[in-house]
């Protein structure tokens, strides 16, 4: 069987348990390649349809061309897309050059933090992978969060034979990753295999770079390529020893530890 | 926004996948060996190494390889792996993830997580320590995952000056203890992680030996059994109703599945045959499926089927019991006893089930097993030899004939607690009815009418409302009142009182043969239920025990729902089996209305009353 095919499948009963089992679900689309393969594959889940909400969180510093993109396909897929935005935060001016943790924090950990509380969300759907940054291959499918959306990385549930945490206590909520066992390449593979609309920022369209990463546009930087066609981009990324997040700032360090545990995603 | 279509396949350059986990004892060099893996291959990002050494020297620390994967800050504060870590290795042609698995005892549950995302394992022996306990449960934990492509891997032959004969020893104490596990390894490697011997490349220090390096001996693991051979299984996950169509989800564990195929979902012994096969975005709509695949059927006729059933095929179709006596690995904080209730996850069933037997409880270090007294506890991490018994059948196989309905997880409180192989079923009592009832419906011969029709038209599903309790609690005189109340809403209600089944059907039966009794009267219900009726009933003719005449009628008329009524004179606590209870109604038309009312409330009577619809025949 396709390795693709295999992937696919593996997610789709993801998230299809996911659906089964949470009655107040969400799952959060950035825009990027990873969540956008993840909002097709719920679409491949449910013949077409999205049945759950689709949150972003808005930090304002988005890529203009992203929000387009974003508010075309909820219009074309009939997505039922939630904005939220910390406006508190940003009233108080908050932005990357007051510390890019700080930032992220503020904007991204405690902007999901409103919304989760505001909706009452008792599981969310996330399209991280494990191949992007160390913690996050520490991963579970279905990870636990406690009452202040963090993440006990040291007491882990069991998880075996597709048998997933479903129950837990009251006020907490339950982080699903659908796309764990997917590297950066499969993510491409499947976006041409599939033919699934991606945002051009990701090509380069003549000035020998293009973003590989995409996130606010004052912390994310594009990488001299000169890959215009996903073909090209897989062929660049095969040759490449180069670690994905290499463009986010906030990967510095022990960020990403620390951002992670405290809620982010 | 961009999009792309060209004609290549993609992922050409992908064979296949495989994910192997590294397993053995603490600190015998696992993460160790990962990070040489991949540092000898050239296959670490970038400045990944160059970046830990820097930290390293900074910190005044000798470099680990380990810290390219123990991530957390604690794990290489403290030179342990926490948790499981995938990584991503992409070598002659396949695409692994390598599960960097915890040894330290205290994180099983995490070993067991990675272990059980794995088709192979590499296990690793410190070649100075040699076996230990750990690396013995190890071994035991992966032959009950079902892992049996193993290489065992002697690292740190550097400390014992890469002698052949230390190697020698550790390798047939363990070839042994695997032999007792019934698994041959693949390959047993000498190696040294930290030096670099036989990891990537051979090196010169171990002359005597002519194998495999590690990186070589991972080409001879097999990719994930293809078990599209095997008999079908296509556990339900859930029914979509999204448009007019219903939708079964589910994946196959195995076999394969074709338009036009008949099925057989168990437990409830429903039969439907495959009308399409739903899927997003691939044209031409597919005809047929096999294992592994996530799948969404529509059936050439609506019957009521739920997430738990297995769909099979004839004649090779699962087991259904309440009772199994399975392998158990414990995992839960709490220590498991005889009686110990908890919650059973088979494939997508879910059902209550309590611990019945601890039989016995195997000692990791010589496999030897001990026969159980009666109070034995199986603690955290314990391996154990139990028979389970769930509130309900479910269907299921013998793990040594179907790996993934085979097994089970149990979980207690919130958590996964521990896993399950299944290696007998174990009759319970009634195993003879359910036996003959199952062959009874798959053989049922069906007018053009169906069930789903029938219920439309009458404005009810069929069901049985059966009255029990003590004499003398107006259970007869509640059953005609409910018969009339049903009739006059326009139902199709009967009253079948086992009384009449005496002189007539029952003549020739000997002696007051009471097991034969409750059959016949079984066998009448689900013809007369079949014909799409509501059934009220009493127990009163039965010399049987409340308890086992339910067990019976409800194996009998399985799976039409039951609704059990309990009266009483006292306030006495009620039959676990009671779903409503009444004591000493005055008022039995006031209790009629209020069995109506959970009759309402369960979904057996949709609509309002019992207005004819619209049926119409169609010659
Ligand atoms: N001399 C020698 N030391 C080794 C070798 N392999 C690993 N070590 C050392 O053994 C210690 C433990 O290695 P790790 O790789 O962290 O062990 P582990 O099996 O991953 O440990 P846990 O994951 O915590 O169970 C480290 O100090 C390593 O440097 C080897 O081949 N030779």
């Amino acid at each position: 069987m396709n390795h693709l095919r295999q992937l696919e499948d593996h997610s789709v009963y993801i998230l299809r348990e996911a659906y089964r089992h949470f009655d107040n679900l969400a799952m959060l689309w950035s825009m990027g390649k990873d969540s956008t393969v993840l909002l097709w594959l719920a679409r491949k889940a449910f013949f077409g349809h999205v049945p759950f909400p689709l949150l972003h969180v808005d930090t304002s510093y988005k890529i203009p061309a992203m929000i387009e993109y974003r508010d075309r396909l909820a219009r074309e897929w009939r997505l039922d897309l939630i904005v939220g935005q910390n406006t508190q935060a940003l009233a108080a001016g908050m932005n990357h050059e007051r510390g890019r943790v700080e930032c992220c924090t503020a904007l991204k950990t405690n902007g999901l933090k409103l919304l989760l509380e505001e909706k009452g969300y008792t599981g969310i759907i996330l399209g991280v992978r494990a191949d992007e940054e160390s913690t996050r291959a520490k991963e579970r499918y279905f990870s636990p969060r406690d009452k202040n959306n963090d993440w006990d990385f040291r007491d882990q549930p069991p998880e075996l034979w597709n048998q997933f945490k479903t129950s837990f206590p009251p006020d907490t909520h339950i982080r699903i990753h659908p796309l764990l066992d997917w590297t950066e390449i499969n993510i491409w593979e499947y976006i041409h295999f599939e033919n699934i609309p991606f945002l051009d920022l990701y090509l380069n369209k003549g000035n020998g770079t293009r973003y590989r990463s995409l996130g606010c546009a004052p912390c994310t930087f594009p990488i001299q390529s000169t890959a215009s066609t996903v073909p090209e981009i897989i062929e660049e990324l095969r040759a490449t020893n180069v670690a994905e997040r290499a463009g986010r700032a906030q990967d510095e360090g022990r960020g990403m530890e620390m951002l992670r545990k405290d809620g982010y995603m | 926004m961009a999009t792309c279509k060209t004609d290549t396949q993609a992922g050409a350059s992908v064979r296949d996948r495989l994910n192997i986990v590294i397993v053995g004892s603490v600190d015998h060099g696992k993460s160790t060996l990962l990070g040489r893996l991949y540092a000898d291959t050239g296959t670490l990002p970038e400045g990944k190494l160059e970046k830990i050494q820097a930290i390293c020297k900074q910190q005044g620390k000798a470099f680990e390889y380990a810290f390219l994967f123990d991530a957390f800050l604690e794990e290489q504060q403290q030179g342990v792996t926490i948790d499981t870590a995938r990584t991503f290795f992409q070598w002659a042609g396949r695409q692994y993830i390598l599960i960097d698995a915890p040894g330290h005892k205290e994180f099983l549950k995490n070993m067991v997580s990675g272990a059980a995302r794995a088709g192979a394992a590499l296990l690793l022996i410190d070649a100075l320590e040699g076996v230990r306990e750990q690396s013995k449960r190890h071994g035991l934990l992966l032959s009950l995952l079902g892992i049996t492509q193993v290489t065992v891997v002697v690292n740190k032959m550097d400390l014992v000056e890469y002698r052949q004969d230390t190697f020698r020893a550790v390798e047939t104490e363990y070839r042994d203890f695997l032999s007792r596990l019934n698994v041959t390894p693949r390959f047993v490697i000498p190696c040294s992680a930290r030096q670099g011997d036989n990891i990537v490349h051979a090196g010169a220090r171990m002359p005597w030996y002519t194998g495999p390096t590690v990186l070589e001996s991972l080409d001879n693991f097999s990719s994930e059994v293809d078990k599209t051979e095997q008999p079908l299984r296509l556990p339900i996950q859930d029914v979509y109703k999204f448009d007019a169509c219903r939708i079964l989800a589910g994946r196959l564990t195995s076999g394969r599945l074709r338009v036009g195929d008949e099925l057989i979902f168990s437990p409830s012994n429903k039969t439907a045959v495959v009308r399409t096969i739903e899927a997003f975005n691939v044209d031409p709509p597919p005809t047929q499926a096999r294992a592994g695949q996530s799948v969404g059927l529509t059936l050439n006729e609506q019957i009521f089927v739920e997430r738990g059933e297995i769909i099979c095929r004839a004649p090779s179709i699962p087991l259904v019991s309440t009772t199994f006596r399975a392998n158990l690995f414990w995992l839960g904080r709490r220590p498991l006893a005889t009686g110990t209730s908890c919650l059973l996850r088979l494939a997508t069933r879910e059902v209550e089930c309590r611990v019945t037997a601890i039989h016995r409880i195997v000692d990791a270090n010589d496999l030897s097993s001990e026969t159980q007294t009666a109070d034995a506890l199986v603690r955290q991490n314990d391996v154990a030899d139990i028979t389970v018994q769930a509130r309900a059948p479910l269907a299921f196989d013998l793990y040594a004939d179907c790996e993934d309905t085979g097994r089970f997880v149990l979980v207690d409180g919130y958590d996964v607690s521990g896993g399950g192989i299944i290696t007998g079923m174990i009759q319970d009592r009634e195993d003879t009815l359910r036996t003959g009832a199952r062959q009874r419906d798959f053989a049922w011969v069906r007018g053009n009418v169906t069930t789903e029709e029938r219920a439309a038209h009458y404005g009810h599903h069929a069901a049985l409302i059966l009255l029990i309790g003590p004499d003398a609690t107006g259970k007869t005189f509640l059953a005609k009142q409910l018969e009339s109340v049903l009739v006059a809403e326009g139902r199709h209600a009967y009253l079948l009182d086992p009384e009449n089944l005496r002189r007539g059907l029952d003549a020739d039966v000997r002696n007051g043969d009471a097991g034969e009794m409750i059959r016949r009267y079984g066998e009448v219900a689900r013809l007369l239920m079949d014909t799409g009726a509501l059934l009220i009933s009493t127990t009163n003719s039965f010399t049987l025990e409340d308890d086992r005449a339910l067990d019976a009628i409800r194996t009998l008329v399985h799976p039409a729902p039951m609704l059990t009524v309990y009266m009483s004179r006292d306030t006495g606590p009620a039959p676990a089996a009671a779903d409503l209870c009444f004591t000493g109604p005055e008022d039995f038309t006031a209790t009629a209305h209020d069995v109506l009312a959970a009759l309402k409330r369960n979904g057996t009577l949709t609509d309002a009353t019992g207005t004819p619809s619209g049926f119409q025949v169609s010659i």
